[in-house]
């Protein structure tokens, strides 16, 4: 199946035994990759059933209970099955110690406990999506969570348990970072995707408890009637949104600060050049996953809380945005004066880039606080974090998955068919999403199973969209099926980078290095000659 | 320009005061996305173009930003975006504080309708009739989960919350009709929880509103807020402990209580608003005017949404009157400046 010539981390044990049992970072991050792949497929599944009831107002494959379902069970396996293992747990665990020169994460048998919480805790999810499925949305916000009749607990259950999956791999990522770097490897030679890692990683062991917390409290609201979050007991519906938003809004950026990281090395990579300004991305990644904790309010403008309190998420939500723009100039900054390679992976880079900076820009005009009171809740908001978690998050994932395929398995997929799947990714994905922009504008809230006829020629675009969208994903789905098996072999280094992770064989040895590397620079440096500035 | 900038961006008609405002703040920004856009976009396919790989191995030069350049691109974006945000949250304050003479009308939601309830009587499920070119305060509760009334021509929508009331003004200018949508998901039939604004000249509205209480039977005579509130004060026991006198009881005097700061017990002061009047209603120990013993239950379970709307009306209309004064018909709103 594989290259059988070199011996790797593949041909080391070929018995499914042997996988499950491994401590090895790379296998990990590869059944890490099949799972979150899976799941992304199912949410996917969900995703389409829900464009296409929406083709029409009132019922067109569903009624109203079966929508509500459908949003949640896609809102649900999107977030904590898919978008926060995706590239952290899978392209993280495969390419953190790769890149470090060291020979595995500091804690590999806590990695493997990691992979086993996260399929108990998906398992769980769906069992009770099985078992009647909640109807909350993937916000559970009480107190509809707490009165609903449907199977909202298993779901809860299963998300706490993968929030430990989550945690653990941050940790094991920290305390790698900290102390396994190779001789010489110092902090600031440390490849950004590292640093993009290790941001999200201090995230995710900060936030992701808070979310456990929160979810414990909705568990024992429904089960004992705790009335923390019931106004009848006097309780408070409107803590739960606090708690659950200081995870939440973090956790977008564990979301979308890894797929930065998987841009900063694409774009350096395709272009061979050095990063324009490392250290303004370095600095914006860990500014990123500060001021992140202090925005959670701008999801509650209209909640009701206190005029200043709206005004202060507003200005810290906007410092924010400043950093994620920062990242985007010293991108195309990298781009001035390379050897641009047009390769699919650099196709979704630039994807990324326009979606990044076009559906952050959106997030800006929300922190005006007044543009937000008419937006707040309808499809501009979807339309938003869509252009965030598809146009950003998934686009620097299908790059990732190219950039790195030929790292992962030692054989190349057909480049032309990888562009034009790539092209018809992006256009799929802006005829799917500029429409809900549109929608928004024109004031259709979300959640809707049923809605106003003067909607309907924007869902019809948007679900056309989504089919482009759809189908581009099976042309990739089958082109690297077809190329674990038959693609060209690639060679150690196919795309001439300096990435560090590409010193090794791909695919790589067991214990990845068979000599310690040295690190006298730092990455992607492809120059002799200096040119101090943009002159 | 207004008009085609309307359209071109898809947004519904601009059916008050704040909607004309906040879309010229919209066109403002999403205008300069696009610029910024195609700017970026066209440096970017610049850079394709004249940068592109011809052999493999092309040679290329280290470049590094200069630190003028790194500080150009934080401090441009830094001041625009700080620029929008003022100019934004002036809207935000403008329409978060809701002028003097607002027209009240309590805002009920519940699985899944909304409910209007006039301080002076009637009450309509679904339709809210307002006289145009007058500003309406809305007061929004719920009876079950959490709601949110939603005015796309108005550009505004407010959650309403159980337990506690929200607040929500606005101006329509010109009579017309206006769709009500549901924007925070509500379970099965969120979306269908669906009314309607109806906005009518100033004296249609007042011919309506005694239409409404004379067409009504005889049985059904609407009493005002402040009576059923009065009614409900007495049956709950409230004024056991409260007097509608002025003479401090068990409890503070509701007389004049309406707009008054008062003084906490552990220091501090709080405006005797329709926030605070129902929070000491359903949490009266949270904040405990001085002087006062913490005695009082929390009637949480105990007053429906109505009845706790018809009691704050009540201590609204509870005012002391100067000599040769008369009493106005309806309570007066007194802005809070929250």
């Amino acid at each position: 199946m594989f290259p059988p010539a070199a011996e790797s981390y593949l041909t080391d044990g070929r018995t499914v035994w042997s996988w499950l049992t491994t401590h090895d970072h790379k296998r990990i991050g590869v059944m890490f990759l099949g799972l979150t792949l899976f799941f992304f497929l199912v949410g996917g599944l969900f995703a389409l059933a829900l464009r296409i009831e929406l083709l029409t107002p009132g019922r067109t494959i569903m009624g109203h209970l079966a929508y509500n379902r459908m949003f949640t069970l896609h809102g649900v396996t999107m977030v904590w099955l898919f978008m926060i293992p995706a590239i952290p747990s899978a392209f993280g665990n495969f390419l953190v110690p790769l890149m470090i020169g060291a020979r595995d994460v500091a804690f590999p048998r806590l990695n493997l406990a990691s992979v086993y919480l996260y399929v108990l805790g998906a398992s769980v999810t769906l069992w009770g999506m099985f078992e009647g499925g909640a109807d909350t949305g993937w916000t559970f916000y009480t107190p509809y969570s707490t009165t609903t009749g449907t199977a909202v607990l298993p779901v809860l259950v299963g998300v706490f348990i993968i929030g430990f999956s989550t945690i653990l791999t941050g940790l094991n990522f920290i305390a790698t970072v900290h102390t396994l770097r190779a001789p010489g490897l110092t902090w600031m030679k440390l490849p950004l995707f590292v640093w993009a890692i290790y941001g999200t990683s201090i995230i995710q062991v900060l936030a992701t408890p808070v979310l456990g917390m929160v979810l414990l409290l909705v568990a024992l609201e429904r089960v004992v009637g705790a009335g923390i979050f019931d106004p009848a007991r006097g309780g408070d519906p409107l803590l739960f949104q606090h708690l659950f938003w200081f995870y939440s809004h973090p956790a977008v950026y564990i979301m979308v600060l890894p797929s930065m990281g998987v841009i900063s090395e694409a774009v350096c990579a395709f272009s061979r050049k050095n990063a324009f300004s490392y250290r303004m991305i370095v600095y914006s990644t860990l500014g990123i996953a500060f001021v992140g904790f202090f925005t959670w309010g701008h999801h509650m403008f209209t909640s009701g809380q206190s005029t200043f309190g709206a005004g202060a998420f507003g200005a810290m939500s906007m410092l924010v945005a400043i950093f994620t723009a920062i990242k985007i100039f010293s991108w195309l900054g990298t781009l001035y004066r390379g050897s641009i390679a047009i390769e699919s992976p650099l196709l979704y880079t630039l994807g990324f880039m326009f979606f990044l900076f076009f559906g952050g820009m959106i997030g800006v005009a929300y922190a005006t606080t007044s543009l937000n009171l008419h937006w707040h809740d309808t499809y501009s908001v979807v339309a938003h974090f869509h252009f965030i978690m598809v146009g950003a998050t998934v686009m620097a994932f299908l790059g990732a998955l190219h950039y790195w395929f030929p790292k992962m398995s030692g054989r190349r997929a057909p480049a032309k068919l990888a562009n034009g799947a790539a092209v018809l990714i992006i256009f799929g994905f802006i005829a799917t999403f500029v429409p809900q922009f549109l929608l928004g504008n024109l004031g259709m809230p979300r959640r809707y199973a049923d809605y106003p006829p003067h909607f309907q020629s924007l869902h019809v675009a948007s679900t056309a969209g989504a089919s482009l969208l759809a189908f581009g994903f099976l042309i990739i789905a089958g082109y690297l099926a077809w190329s674990l098996r038959y693609g060209e072999v690639a060679g150690d280094n196919p795309w001439g980078s300096e990435g560090f992770e590409w010193r090794s064989a791909s695919p790589p040895p067991t214990h990845n290095f068979t000599t310690t590397p040295e690190y006298p620079t730092g990455p992607h440096e492809y120059a002799r000659e200096e040119v101090p500035h943009a002159a | 320009m207004n008009e085609l900038l309307r359209r071109l961006f898809f947004l519904p008609e601009q059916g008050s005061t704040f909607a004309v405002k906040v879309d010229h703040l919209h066109y403002v920004l999403l205008l300069t996305t696009f610029a910024v856009a195609v700017g970026i976009g066209a440096v970017g396919i610049f850079f394709l173009v004249r940068y592109r790989r011809r052999t493999a191995s092309d040679p290329t030069p280290r470049v590094v930003a200069p630190v003028w350049l790194e500080a150009l691109f934080i401090g441009v974006p830094l001041s625009l975006f700080l620029l929008w945000f003022v100019l934004g949250f002036k809207q935000f304050v403008w329409v978060m504080s809701p002028p003097q003479d607002a027209l009240d009308v309590y805002v009920t939601g519940k699985q899944w309708m909304w409910k209007f309830t006039y301080p002076g009587g009637p009450s309509a499920i679904d339709t809210l009739v307002v006289p145009a070119g007058r500003p309406v305060r809305l007061l929004l509760t719920s009876r079950d989960v959490i709601h949110s009334f939603y005015v796309p021509d108005f550009r505004m929508k407010r959650d309403a919350v159980p337990g506690r009331y929200t607040d929500l003004w606005f101006e329509a200018p010109k009579p017309g009709r206006h769709p009500v949508l549901c924007a925070e998901y509500c379970g099965l039939d969120h979306s269908v929880m669906r009314g309607e604004v109806v906005v009518l000249p100033p004296a249609d509205f007042d011919a309506w509103q005694d239409a409404q209480r004379r067409n009504l039977p005889v049985a059904r005579t609407p009493e005002s807020m402040a009576v059923r509130g009065e009614r409900v004060a007495a049956a709950q026991g409230c004024l056991q402990c409260h007097t509608v006198t002025g003479a401090p009881h068990i409890g503070p005097t509701w007389l004049g209580l309406y707009g008054r700061k008062e003084p906490l017990e552990g220091g501090g002061a709080v405006l005797a608003d329709e926030a605070y009047l129902t929070e000491s209603m359903m949490d009266p120990l949270a904040k405990v005017v001085a002087g006062y013993a913490p005695v009082m239950p929390g009637y949480h379970s105990r007053l429906s949404a109505e009845d706790t709307g018809a009691l704050v009306e009540f201590i609204k209309s509870l005012r002391p009157l100067r000599p040769g004064v008369t009493a106005a018909e309806e309570p007066v709103y007194v802005p809070t400046g929250r």
